[in-house]
């Protein structure tokens, strides 16, 4: 038992060394983030914009309606990226930057190392999150009367544990193809929000990216949120969206676990950690 | 006790020759030796002779394609976790964060060796001051250091987790005359305060001579001597270790083309 209890409470100090690193990067590179939210926030506008755009050019729209549903896929589309990113890093920074063999030979749980970056990339995208939203909302102007603002939280939350699941998939990307494989997790990005209906209903596409959409944590994360937040659904009215959500998380960890580790076992096969010295 | 068994260890790549073409080296040809606790084994071998392969396979970081190797009676390819807890290492690079101080590198990496807040704020000015960190400077960043020093912290980084095997590949190439004598003193310090277990891979045969208390010699992949310096010399009818070494390699090398003939 007090085993156990020691190589739990090791496995957490461990998780919490994870979330320190990327708090300690965060820091130091602020100003690149900082850049970067600015580049977010003009695409978003780039995006939002177009509500207006048709009404001017004589579109007969609900603009407020609209600019709002293209708001949020455009949080989400930013959201997303963030998620897969720092995962991503997991491998590819620290390739980068010749850390990964350390912490790679660190008696820490890989399980528990990808939680970490899980957990990070999750509290700081919300953040991100977030604020692109304030700040495009407050300079349209709207007025959301009827936002549920609480059951879009946990919608996202919950479609969160998905996307860590596919974004460790991705993560390993960079161990397999060294060069390329960042790239690679846009792909994945790309491909995600495409059939999820990011800017558009589902319906629109053909039949086989609808059949892609079912099976795609954003889909229902798009649903689910514009549902809270347009028409103030509560959690019980996004049922149907959080239950596909959790099978989908259900399956998509284990899943990005086993990927991973069968990836870190390729690597370390063919010596592709890292090879200097 | 036996630190670190290694019993017909191999390892071989896989080398692209253009898009189609892909061709096995060998990187290790099926070497055994065994450390004793508390020894330091220094490894001399050329460009290339299969040391760092040697390192990184006893850390984890590579997997294996026969024979066996354990550390503390720990099967490293088998239970590789119990493994990571005995072991650290110091390579050429440095290699940290490099917009990161000295004190956020070693204290997430210390972390992950499940060391509390508590202790690395105590440990980690310690050991950076023992290792000879000036250390006023542990809150720069690190690219701002020399290489001198990147190594320094290198070597704390190592040393703060307690490892009982410590994995020194190559530790001092590239570090200036002082630098060096700097780091090789800190090398013996470790042993004889801390009792760890060292392998120690090199190039520099007085290095090697001056720190472990028996050598072996990597040519392409096996371990073609091992004993301690005054053996390696009698053996090879030599003065000195440099002389050894060439005797070993050269013979090796006349023998390696007589097969190919
Ligand atoms: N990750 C890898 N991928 C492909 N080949 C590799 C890899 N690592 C090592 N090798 C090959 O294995 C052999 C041994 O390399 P290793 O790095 O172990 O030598 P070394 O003795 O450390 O050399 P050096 O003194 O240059 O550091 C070399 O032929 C090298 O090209
Ligand atoms: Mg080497």
């Amino acid at each position: 038992m007090r085993g156990a209890a020691a190589t739990l409470r090791g496995e957490l100090i461990g998780l919490a060394g994870v979330v320190e690193r990327n708090v300690y990067l965060v820091r130091r590179y602020i100003w690149w983030d900082i850049a970067f939210f600015v580049w977010t926030v003009a695409n978003t506008l780039t995006i939002v914009y177009i509500a207006k755009g048709i009404e001017a050019a004589g579109g007969q729209i609900d603009v407020e309606r609209t600019t709002t549903i293209l708001l949020i896929g455009a949080v989400i589309w930013a959201y997303l990226g963030i998620i897969f990113e720092i995962l991503t890093e997991t491998v590819a920074w620290e390739r980068w930057e010749g850390t990964i063999e350390y912490t790679f030979m660190a008696p820490l749980a890989r399980p528990v190392h990808l939680a970490g970056m899980g957990i990070f990339s999750v509290a700081y995208g919300v953040v991100r999150a977030v604020l692109l939203f304030g700040i495009v909302a407050a300079l349209f102007d709207l007025q959301l009367p009827e936002a549920n603002f609480w059951s879009a939280v946990v919608v996202l939350a919950i479609a969160s544990i998905s996307f860590v699941g596919i974004g460790m998939m991705t993560a390993v990307l960079p161990l397999i193809s060294p060069e390329k494989g960042v790239q690679l997790g846009f792909i994945a990005q790309g491909v995600l929000l495409v059939v999820s209906g990011v800017y558009y209903p589902v319906d629109v596409l053909p039949g086989w990216m609808q059949a892609l959409a079912v099976i795609s944590p954003a889909t229902y994360a798009l649903d689910g949120i514009r549902a809270a937040i347009l028409d103030g659904a509560g959690v019980g009215a996004v049922w149907h969206d959080i239950w596909p959500l959790i099978i989908i998380g259900a399956v998509a960890v284990p899943l990005g676990l086993e990927v991973f580790r069968r990836g870190e076992r390729h690597a370390k096969r063919h010596g592709k950690l890292k090879r200097s010295g | 006790m036996t630190a670190v068994e290694v019993s017909d260890l191999r390892k071989e790549f896989v080398r692209r020759d253009g898009p189609w073409r892909r061709r096995r080296v060998p990187a290790l040809c099926g070497i055994s030796f065994t450390i004793e606790r508390g020894e330091c084994v220094a490894v001399l071998g050329a460009n290339g002779s299969g040391k760092s392969t040697l390192v990184r396979l006893l850390a984890t970081l590579l997997l294996h394609d026969g024979g066996s190797a354990h550390v503390f009676g720990h099967d490293v390819f088998g239970d590789p976790r119990a493994v990571r807890r005995l072991v650290n290492r110091v390579s050429v690079e440095a290699s940290f964060f490099k917009k990161m101080s000295s004190t956020e590198n070693l204290s997430y990496s210390a972390r992950f060796y499940g060391m509390t807040r508590g202790e690395t704020s105590r440990r980690i000015p310690e050991i950076l001051e023992r290792v000879g960190f000036p250390v006023e400077r542990r809150g720069e960043a690190m690219e701002a250091l020399s290489r001198g020093m990147q190594q320094k912290v290198a070597l704390a980084r190592a040393l703060l987790t307690a490892p009982v095997l410590l994995l020194l590949d190559e530790p001092t190439t590239g570090l200036d005359p002082r630098s060096k004598l700097e780091v090789q003193e800190f090398i013996r310090e470790v042993r004889q305060i801390h009792d760890a277990t060292i392998l120690l891979c090199t190039h520099d045969l007085d290095e090697a001579e001056a720190l472990a208390d028996r050598i072996g010699i990597l040519h392409r992949g096996e371990l073609i001597a091992l004993g301690t310096a005054d053996e390696l010399k009698r053996r090879y009818e030599t003065e000195t270790l440099e002389g050894a070494f060439f005797a070993a390699t050269g013979r090796a090398l006349v023998d390696d083309e007589e097969e190919e003939d």
